[in-house]
């Protein structure tokens, strides 16, 4: 789209504007996603020297993988875990903080903190109390008898990501939820009100419907963070590890390609998560035209 | 309020202390470990008040090979970030909204096309562009001429930064912007003789600047945060990031003394300049975290 009131001609100009951005983005972005994609279809040796066009059959052998297929299915219930736990958390406490009216901004404050923190550093920090020999919370849990070992244990490791993931993604949502929340016009609350409904019942039947939209916008962008963000944590805490269990498929694709130099897998990886990406961009697209749609009305 | 609810208020009170608490918890502990030396943070239980310690530890901290260095090094690679993003998108975005010209639609779709490409799909060649700049020429070529330049990127700052800036989000957020702005602004600007230049600077800047302000507070601590690529391309300890070192130098599963109180104060002087940012500037940093999205 282009202004209706715009300059024409400047052709020097305008080159020298999108220069930077153009060069950038050609050189670091869109080359290497087209030679990420020429590679998922060739075979090299080990050197880089030679490659043949094989196909899909780096796809073929990827799939066909039971390391790949188990890193799918870790990233399923990674990704489905940590969103429910931190829109859930999220939406929670933008609720109550809505409702409050003393201290609001101090616990504004409180919940937004983990935003800044590097994922590198959640991870640590989790892992501190975590940790099976000297984690405060590790101990607890032995006193209640549980044999807590996120070091052995696959499960205590899954658990311990996930929490970890959502401690960091919770602000977001967060956020999100109390701007939508606090849009939502005060006069339909009123005459929820006056019809007898209680808080709680106003919050299902009236709050709850009207921010779906955002709700759904969420969660596109938390499958998304969950799918690539959530490299730093799993590299600090597991490094993918019990024998898999935490072995997220982004995790995989920089394992294949730099720890065991497998262009060719790790590039056919890359173009299946790309794929999945442009699946959600193009999902998120279509909610955002929806929405203008709805605000036009 | 539509009516008083003394008990659920309470309940609410409630459940954001327990949550804030549960927030919160992993930070407490970090602050307390900082504060004693590491014979009281390995005693079971862990004692749950800070002691006194805290200085000397940070002392420990600061005086690491490389610590201070690399904590400069995260401050260059969030600024270049930040810096190198907003400048080029706010160009790029005035010349997709502003100006009529012949491969207009090519270079909307050439930026905007990248806004699904997060930089871990693409993460194997985008580090032998970093290892050589001019790599892509050679795909490009495919074979047919060798081109033999060399201009390797490993190491050094521009490698650090320039492909953590190459993304368009900032650019399409310009453009929402730019595209909300009165016709009328440009008319008048024309009228009174403004060129393309004069208008970006004294008219477009200065409206977009509560936007900028936004943004750099997001790019920022996604800049100083960033772990993946310079885990990749920096294999000298002095160019690494705060992030990064601190990272190598964890205390392992298997380490007998596992150095935990000053891993500790390293966590906390890592996380201050992020922390400072967002709550010092809260209200800029939660319209750009609502802003980036949209």
């Amino acid at each position: 789209m282009i202004k209706r009131v715009h300059f024409e001609g400047n052709t020097w100009l305008v080159t020298l504007l999108l220069l930077p951005q153009l060069l950038v983005l050609l050189v670091f972005a869109i080359l290497p996603a087209f030679q990420a994609i020429k590679q998922s279809v060739m075979m090299s040796d080990p050197f880089g020297q030679y490659a043949t066009f094989v196909g899909l059959e780096n796809f073929k052998a990827v799939l066909s993988q039971p390391e790949y297929l188990n890193s799918v299915w870790r990233t399923l219930i990674f990704t489905s875990a940590s969103t429910a736990l931190s829109m859930l958390a999220g939406l929670a406490f933008a609720v109550f903080v809505d409702h409050v009216i003393r201290g609001k901004s101090s616990y504004k404050t409180l919940l937004l903190w983990p935003y800044a923190i590097s994922p590198v550093v959640a991870g640590v920090l989790w892992l501190f109390l975590f940790h099976p020999l000297y984690g405060a919370v590790a101990l607890m849990l032995r006193q209640f008898g549980v044999d807590w070992n996120p070091l052995l244990e696959g499960s205590h490791a899954m658990l311990l990501v996930i929490v970890a993931a959502s401690w960091k993604q919770v602000t977001y949502n967060f956020v999100f939820f109390l701007a939508s929340l606090q849009a939502v016009p005060k006069s339909l609350i009123e005459a929820a009100a006056i019809d007898g409904a209680g808080p709680v019942r106003r919050l299902f039947n009236v709050v709850f419907p009207l921010i779906a939209p955002i709700t759904f916008f969420l969660l596109v962008i938390n499958v998304v963070h969950a799918f690539f963000d959530a490299f730093p944590i799993i590299d600090s805490l597991t490094k993918g590890g019990p024998a898999g269990a935490t072995d997220i498929m982004v995790y995989r694709v920089y394992y294949d390609g730099f720890v065991a130099q497998d262009l060719g897998g790790s590039s056919a990886q890359s173009v299946i998560l790309m794929l999945l990406v442009i699946a959600l961009t193009v999902i998120q697209f279509r909610y955002i035209e929806r929405k203008i749609k709805y605000g036009s009305k | 309020m539509v009516e008083r609810s003394p008990w659920f208020d309470a309940f609410c009170h409630l459940m954001l202390v327990l949550g804030v608490a549960a927030m919160c918890l992993p930070l407490y502990y970090a602050v307390i470990a900082a504060t004693h030396s590491l014979d009281d943070v390995l005693r079971v239980p862990m004692p749950l008040t800070p002691g006194k310690e805290l200085l000397n530890n940070i002392q420990t901290a600061l005086a690491q090979p490389d610590f201070v260095r690399q904590l400069i090094n995260s401050v260059i690679l969030a600024v270049g970030v930040t810096v190198v993003k907003i400048a080029a998108s706010f160009t790029a975005a005035f010349a997709v909204t502003y100006f009529n010209y012949r491969f207009r639609a090519l270079a909307f779709w050439m930026i905007f096309s990248t806004l699904m490409l997060p930089v871990e799909v693409r993460i194997v060649p985008t580090y032998e562009v970093a290892a050589n700049v001019f790599a892509p020429l050679n795909w490009l070529l495919g074979g047919m001429i060798e081109v033999d330049l060399q201009w390797n990127l490993l190491n050094t700052y521009t490698g650090l930064i320039m492909p953590l800036a190459a993304s368009a989000t900032g650019t399409f957020l310009f453009r929402q912007l730019f595209l909300t702005v009165p016709d009328e602004l440009l008319e008048a600007a024309k009228l009174d003789g403004a060129g393309p230049v004069q208008f970006a600077r004294d008219v477009l800047w200065p409206i977009s600047r509560t936007n900028v302000i936004a943004l750099t507070v997001i790019l920022f601590v996604y800049g100083w945060n960033q772990y993946l690529w310079p885990m990749l391309i920096i294999t000298e300890p002095s160019m690494l990031t705060s992030v990064v070192g601190l990272a190598k130098t964890l205390p392992g599963v298997s380490d007998s003394v596992p150095h935990w109180h000053t891993a500790m104060a390293s966590t906390l002087l890592i996380s201050l300049a992020p922390i400072l940012v967002v709550l010092v500037l809260q209200r800029w940093f939660v319209k750009g975290l609502v802003d980036a999205e949209k």
